[in-house]
């Protein structure tokens, strides 16, 4: 990364995987559970989180040193709701199918607990920039347990990845379906998201002992 | 040293311009696109009616509409009547395509209200589709669907939508090898009105079976089906009494 600092490319590289928001903070697991059902959700969940985070992290920052620290928690969370509903209404009227697409999104963006940790953690300490590049690392961090998810989630439990059926059909019995091989239909449902996210975690604790905590 | 943002006239001062500048921001960007997003309604609901009747640009496995340039054409091409039953009454208006049915369904549980309902006539190929648009509830928000029908009430096209279902479950239901399932199957038993169910357990998967007043049920999104169940036969049986008149 020649165009960022050590210190900086810090920022976007660490949440990526020692410092992972969902595997080491375990923040915004309510979103990684509820919409990795398939790949392509989790992959538009990412996109909208990527967009909030990083301009939200740069407003509050900006506005770091006029924020009454008693009532910051109420001012990061009118900054991202009004954020997003603006962008909402934006898509609404100049691409409305897109807004279709991310409706749901919208009211779970808000509540991410990755947003407001960010707010909190980062941005109110550090300057636009470094702000920036940390809500964007983070988000990319949140991306990559979101997208390995929903492709588990998806392949196994319907057999299909963006919709598209890579393993066969499963009604004519072609592809793997034909030697006896079913759809996990357990994986559609949230717990099993939990259980994958477990998975990422062991793993990789299991590769960095530095990650493992004790007590 | 207390910092000069600790003092109570300052939080109180910076809650307000805060409220101040967010709402008025909020409801300049509400009124401003008010219009363009009204728009976008109205042509999605020709749209969807058009798509329930088989009027649309579906490619593979995806749902696609009538491009929004052509659509306004196109309504008028193919829808050649709009309208209005009320209290047993039946009214031509052709703007019926507007009504708002959660309007309707909210001023219907004042008992001296007699509910609006709208029915949209389709032509294509000599055959008459009958367009009914029904709303219910999903496990989260709202849901909605455009059926077209025959004269016998057979199903030959649905639209289904949904404002907040669970993405990859419930929200499934607008998406094709569930609403294609809809087509050809009879929402009437032997002469009385049974609607259709979301089934778990049909052992139908194909969908080849049409006269069972079933559907095969989507994995992990129950609650949502039986919604999608509930509001069919709760909206649809509405309309019996227009096509027992139609048919006699």
């Amino acid at each position: 990364m020649g165009l960022l600092s050590k210190k900086d490319s810090k920022l976007i590289l660490d949440p990526l995987a020692d410092n992972n928001p969902i595997t080491i903070q375990v923040l915004g697991i309510c979103s990684a559970l509820a919409i990795t059902a398939q790949l392509k959700a989790s992959i538009v969940m990412s996109i909208s989180v990527l967009f909030v985070l990083g301009v939200g992290n740069v407003v509050i920052s900006l506005l770091r040193n006029i924020i009454p620290s008693k009532i910051r928690i109420i001012v990061q969370l009118t900054v991202v709701a009004a954020l997003v509903i603006i962008v909402d209404l934006v898509l609404k009227a100049y691409a409305y199918e897109l807004s279709k697409e991310l409706s749901v999104f919208v009211g779970l963006i808000i509540t991410n607990c990755i947003i407001m940790g960010r707010f909190e953690a980062f941005a109110l300490g550090n300057g636009p920039w470094r702000s920036f590049l940390d809500g964007i690392g983070n988000a990319a961090g949140y991306a990559i347990i979101l997208i390995i998810v929903g492709f588990f989630r998806e392949l196994l439990g319907s057999g299909t990845l963006l919709g598209f059926p890579v393993l066969g059909d499963p009604i004519d019995k072609t592809g793997v379906y034909a030697i006896g091989y079913e759809n996990n239909g357990f994986m559609l449902l949230s717990p099993m998201a939990l259980i994958v996210v477990g998975l990422i975690i062991w793993v990789q604790r299991s590769r960095n002992k530095a990650l493992i905590e004790d007590h | 040293m207390s910092k000069r943002t600790d003092s109570n006239i300052y939080t109180v001062l910076f809650a307000l311009g805060m409220v101040i500048v967010v709402g008025s921001l909020l409801a300049f960007a509400a009124e401003g696109l008010k219009e363009t997003i009204t728009e976008n309604k109205r042509i999605e609901k020709q749209q969807n009616i058009l798509y329930a009747m088989g009027i649309n640009e579906n490619e593979g496995n995806s749902a696609n509409f009538v491009s929004k340039d052509r659509v306004g054409e196109e309504f008028k091409n193919y829808i050649k009547d709009q309208l209005v039953i009320q209290n047993g009454e039946v009214k031509e208006d052709p703007v019926a395509y507007l009504i708002d049915i959660k309007k309707e369904k909210d001023l219907a549980k004042n008992e001296d209200y007699s509910r609006r309902l709208p029915l949209f006539i389709g032509e294509k190929d000599g055959k008459k589709f009958y367009i009914a648009p029904i709303r219910g509830k999903g496990l989260w928000d709202a849901i909605w669907a455009y059926v077209a029908m025959d004269e016998n009430m057979v199903v030959q096209g649905a639209y289904f939508d949904h404002k907040g279902e669970t993405p990859g479950l419930g929200a499934n239901i607008k998406e094709r090898f569930f609403m294609d399932d809809f087509i050809g199957e009879n929402l009437m038993s032997n002469g009385t009105f049974k609607g259709i169910t979301v089934s778990k357990s049909n052992g139908d998967p194909k969908n080849e079976d049409k006269t069972d007043n079933e559907v095969d049920a989507i994995a992990g999104s129950t609650i949502t089906g039986d919604g999608v169940t509930a509001m069919i036969r709760s909206e649809l049986k509405l309309y019996v009494p227009y096509f027992n008149n139609l048919n006699n």
